[in-house]
Parts: C-alpha cells; structure tokens; sequence
C-alpha cells in the first residue's frame, strides 16, 4: 500500500501498544489517539507506547474516552490519507474494518477449539469474554457459532448499574443508530445524541458495540450481559488470589459472570473465559477504586 | 426538484453559509438567518448540532457543543424553521449527521423537513453507497439529498455525480471542517471529472474558504456555481454571541460583494 505512517486509538492503551509495536518492528511511524481520562487511567501503557517510539496524542474533545479517540483518529485520517494506514482496533467502523479485526481476532475461537478438544474431547459449554467494541469476543465466538450446544455469552460494562447513566451496557441500555460508520445499538438519548458513557474499564467505555455482535443479539445466538464495577473488581482480585493470574479489569467482567454461573452448573460442565489482557495496567486504578493510592 | 436550483439562477454564484443552530441560542440563529438573508445570502445549511461531529474541525465542533450544552434539540429547531420560513424566501437546507435523523425515525424527520420547507439535506457521514437509507424517504417527500465530493472521491466522481441532487458540495481539500490559509487540491481536475458526468446540476465548494479573496478564486473555476462558508461565520458567531447578527451581516455582504 505503500504506507509509511500507522494510525490508531485506543482505549486501555493495549491495541496502541500493540500498533505501536507491529510500527517500531516495520519501522514506520506511529501516532496513537488516546481520550485524556484513559491516558492518566492507563498511564503505564502510556509509557511503553512511548517507549516503542509512538506518539500519544491525549484527546480532550467530549468526554475524553474511546469514543473520542475513534473520532480524533477519523479526523486525522482524512486529512492524511496517502501516506497513512488508519489500524482501528475492534470491530467495529465502516465495513470492512469489523471483518478484517474480526478475521485476525477469529484465531482465539480456533485455538480454544483444538486446545479444549485435545484436553477434553468435547466442545465447552459455555464461552464467554468481555465486550467493548467486541473483538476478543467475536474472535471467541467465530468458530463456535455453528455450533449450537456452545452458549455465547458477551459481557458489557455496566458501570455504576444499568439503572444509571454512569453506564456502558450498549445492549442492555442502547437502541439501534448509526456511528463511527456503522449501523448498530448505541447508548444515545431521545434525539440520537451520542450518551456519555462509563465504566472503571477505558477499554469497555465505548457507547457503541461491533455490529456482528447487534447481529447475533438479534437472532438470540449469543447473550450480552452487564456487569458492574464493583462485580469487575472482585473478580480481579478473586483470580488474582486464586489463580495467581491478575486479569485485565476488561476480561474481569467476563470472568465475573463465569464466577457466578459455575455454581448453577454440574462439575462436569465446561466454561471457557477469554482473559484478553492482564492486569498490570489496572493495579493502580483498582486500588483507588479500594481507596488506595499506590502511585507515591 | 426541490427550490435549491433558485439560489443558482441566471449564473448567478451563490454564496451558501453555514451556521449551527442553537450557537448561542436558538433567538440568535433567527436573528442571523435575517440578517444573513438581507445581505444577500443565497442558500443557507442550518445545522443540527451533534454529540460527535466527526467531520468538523474544532471551530464547528465547538459550535455544536455550545448548542447542545445550551438545550437546543431537533424539535426546536424545527420550531424555529416553522416561524421564520414565511420570512426567509430563500432555500434552506439542513446540515447533520445520519443518527440524528436515523434516531428520530426518517419518515418523520424528512416529511417534517418537506412541510416546514426545508430543501434539502446533507449528510457528513453518510456514503454514497450507504444513501439508499435515506434517499427514498427523500424523494418521497421531495427533499433532495445533497452529495459531497472529495479530492478522494476520484473514481466514485462519475456515479456520485451522475445521480446528485439540489447542488453538488465540493469538499476544497482533505481533511474536517475548519478555515485554511490555502488550498492547493487540484480542483480543476475535480469539477471537470464532475462536469462529464453532470452537466446541469449546480457545483459549490467548501471547507476551509473564508476570505473574500478565497471565494472569488474558488467561483472562476469553470464549472464552478457558488462557495460554501462555516467556520468563519462560527468564528464570528462564537466571538460576539448574541450581539453576532449585524457582524455577521456585513460579513456575508463582503462575502457576496467578491462574486458579483
Ligand atoms: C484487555 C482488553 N480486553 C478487552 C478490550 C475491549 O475491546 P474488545 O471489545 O474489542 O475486545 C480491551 C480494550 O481496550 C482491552 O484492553
């Protein structure tokens, strides 16, 4: 394409520290859009974009989030087409970028499938991920939506609770509008005003879900469930002291539903949790959420 | 067709304006509209502000956050359209992004649209590909949905333009919305590309001019029927606030005075 110049946005910060690394291993330059409130939230992945060699443009228009970071990274896009690759990091956007991030992402499902077959000769019963735009889902579901037995289940950041508009439950509280180039639910007001969406999570405070995941809500093939702040950070400390595995606070919430459905289940039954990051980025953030100030 | 064509005619070169209403509030978007219209406006875009404007440099995107902070929403506007139009002869069209009218439901919006006599609408972030979610409601109500063409349009110039309505909008450079010192697109090449294709329905080009010297440049090129302004009458607008009619009254006038 003859591209010199990677673009991107981000959220949590790992997708730019993921652009910014693909761009210092090409050797292409690298200017990651990044809302002012998830840069001091996220500031450790701040820092290692910056040590890749990117630059980290804070975006203060709006609130200051994700949104705003897709938006900053259109704008800057279209006045800077011949020399730059715009590298949009869900599923989501004008086609066909929610079919090629879903394609790359569709390697999670493949994976899951080969691993648990080998282990356990049986397709799992449940598999379930975290969704902010949708890509470490969609790729969890991919190869299992054909088949039935496997429940999908999408877990939405319901923030402060869906009964607040301190909330990013796109499913449980959106209805269907057209954003960012693609038509799908959107957390929005009477008047289709974008809603300014919350959640402890940077990577789920997005008011907008991929549309293949509106699809497959649509025709009940996979269930999206909100689950809360404080519902993320118990499960961020559970596998933390269990499992010696510190999550990100993103795939937390999925995990949070699994904790809860276990119970329900005979032992024999398998559920599969996407942990799409880890924690690191989030210990300093899930600390002042306990009320600890660990950054002095 | 709908008026549009009227601000064009007799080779006239039109000077289309921009404003969003509600910036500051929807009493001054009326009094602008008036003062716009008495020195010689031709068309104007009436903008309905957005959350996101994602087309918009940050004088607009200012504008739009102004508006809506302020409380103005898409019935007022409406309202406010129903008491001026017995006033305001000339053609008007509205300015927004596809979920504002998607949200209010587009048979309502565009019927609206036709009975309190707005011409036209245009649409930032909706595709020439993705127009039929839109355009039969348009054509049902006789409102024409205006296409916009970039300098990266190339080879989609020919099907947008063959099949454009009410005006074709030019987008001068890449890039948002927002006041350029220069523009250096080959626009030439732009219009004659469109001009092949459509010969009759009239060209205006926008984004970034807002000098006199700007728009008499931009309405020589052949081919070429008017200029579009905005951020700088939203500069002027965000400056002098409810005192803004009459600034932006001669504004327009030396605007207009560069085409004759
Ligand atoms: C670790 C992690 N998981 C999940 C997400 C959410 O993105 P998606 O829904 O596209 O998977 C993010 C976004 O930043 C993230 O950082």
């Amino acid at each position: 394409m003859g591209k010199t110049r990677l673009i991107a946005e981000t959220g949590a910060g790992q997708h730019g520290v993921a652009a910014a690394t693909a761009a210092a291993l090409m050797d292409m330059q690298c200017v990651v859009f990044m809302g002012i409130e998830d840069t001091q939230r996220q500031a450790l992945n701040v820092y290692k974009m910056k040590l890749l060699g990117a630059e980290v443009i804070p975006v203060e228009t709006g609130t200051g989030t994700l949104k705003d970071a897709v938006s900053e990274a259109m704008r800057e896009w279209t006045s800077r087409i011949a020399d730059t690759h715009y590298c949009l990091g869900s599923v989501m956007g004008p086609h066909p970028f929610p079919v090629i991030v879903r394609d790359f992402q569709a390697v999670i499902s493949r994976e899951i499938k080969e691993q648990i077959l080998q282990r356990e000769n049986k397709l799992p019963d449940i598999v379930t991920a975290c969704v902010g735009g949708g890509s470490n889902a969609i790729g969890s579901f991919w190869h299992f939506i054909k088949d039935e037995s496997v429940k999908l289940v999408g877990c939405e950041a319901a923030g402060k609770g869906v009964d607040t508009f301190e909330t990013a439950a796109t499913i449980t509280t959106g209805r269907l509008g057209i954003f960012h180039g693609m038509k799908s639910y959107f957390c929005q007001d009477e008047y289709g005003q974008i809603a300014p969406v919350y959640s402890i999570s940077a990577g789920l405070d997005y008011p907008g879900i991929g549309p293949e995941h509106a699809y497959l809500h649509d025709i009940g093939r996979a269930e999206y469930i909100p689950v809360t702040d404080e519902e993320a950070v118990c499960a961020f400390e559970y596998l933390s002291r269990t499992e010696g595995i510190i999550p990100a606070i993103e795939s937390a919430h999925a995990l949070s539903y699994a904790i809860k459905k276990a119970p329900e289940l005979d032992k024999d039954k398998i559920i599969v949790v996407t942990i799409s990051g880890r924690g690191d980025k989030d210990c300093s953030s899930v600390a002042k959420y306990r009320g600890e100030n660990i950054n002095e | 067709m709908s008026n549009i064509k009227n601000a064009f005619a007799n080779n006239n070169k039109a000077f289309i304006a921009f404003i969003t209403c509600g910036d500051p509030d929807l009493d001054t978007t009326k009094k602008i509209i008036y003062s716009m219209q008495n020195n010689g406006v031709d068309l104007i875009e009436l903008g309905i502000p957005f959350s996101d404007p994602t087309a918009e440099g940050v004088v607009i995107q200012a504008a739009n956050l102004r508006a809506l902070t302020n409380g103005v929403t898409t019935d007022k506007i409406f309202n406010m359209v129903r008491e001026i139009r017995n006033d305001i002869k000339i053609p008007l069209v509205f300015m927004t992004y596809a979920n504002v009218i998607f949200s209010y439901g587009a048979d309502k919006f565009i019927k609206t649209c036709s009975e309190i006599g707005i011409d036209g609408l245009i649409i930032p972030d909706l595709p020439f590909e993705e127009k039929e979610e839109f355009l039969p409601v348009c054509k049902k109500y006789n409102v024409d949905l205006i296409s916009m063409i970039a300098p990266t349009s190339e080879n989609r110039i020919a099907k947008i333009a063959k099949e454009a309505e009410g005006f074709i909008y030019i987008v001068s450079s890449l890039g948002v919305t927002g006041v350029r010192s220069e523009i250096k697109t080959d626009l030439n090449s732009i219009v004659n590309a469109i001009r092949k294709n459509n010969p009759d329905t009239p060209c205006a080009i926008g984004f970034g001019i807002s000098t006199p010297e700007q728009a008499k440049t931009m309405a020589q090129i052949p081919g070429v029927n008017g200029v579009i302004t905005g951020s700088a009458i939203i500069k002027i607008i965000a400056q002098h606030g409810t005192n803004a009619p009459d600034f932006v009254g001669e504004y327009v006038k030396s605007m207009k005075a560069a085409l004759i």
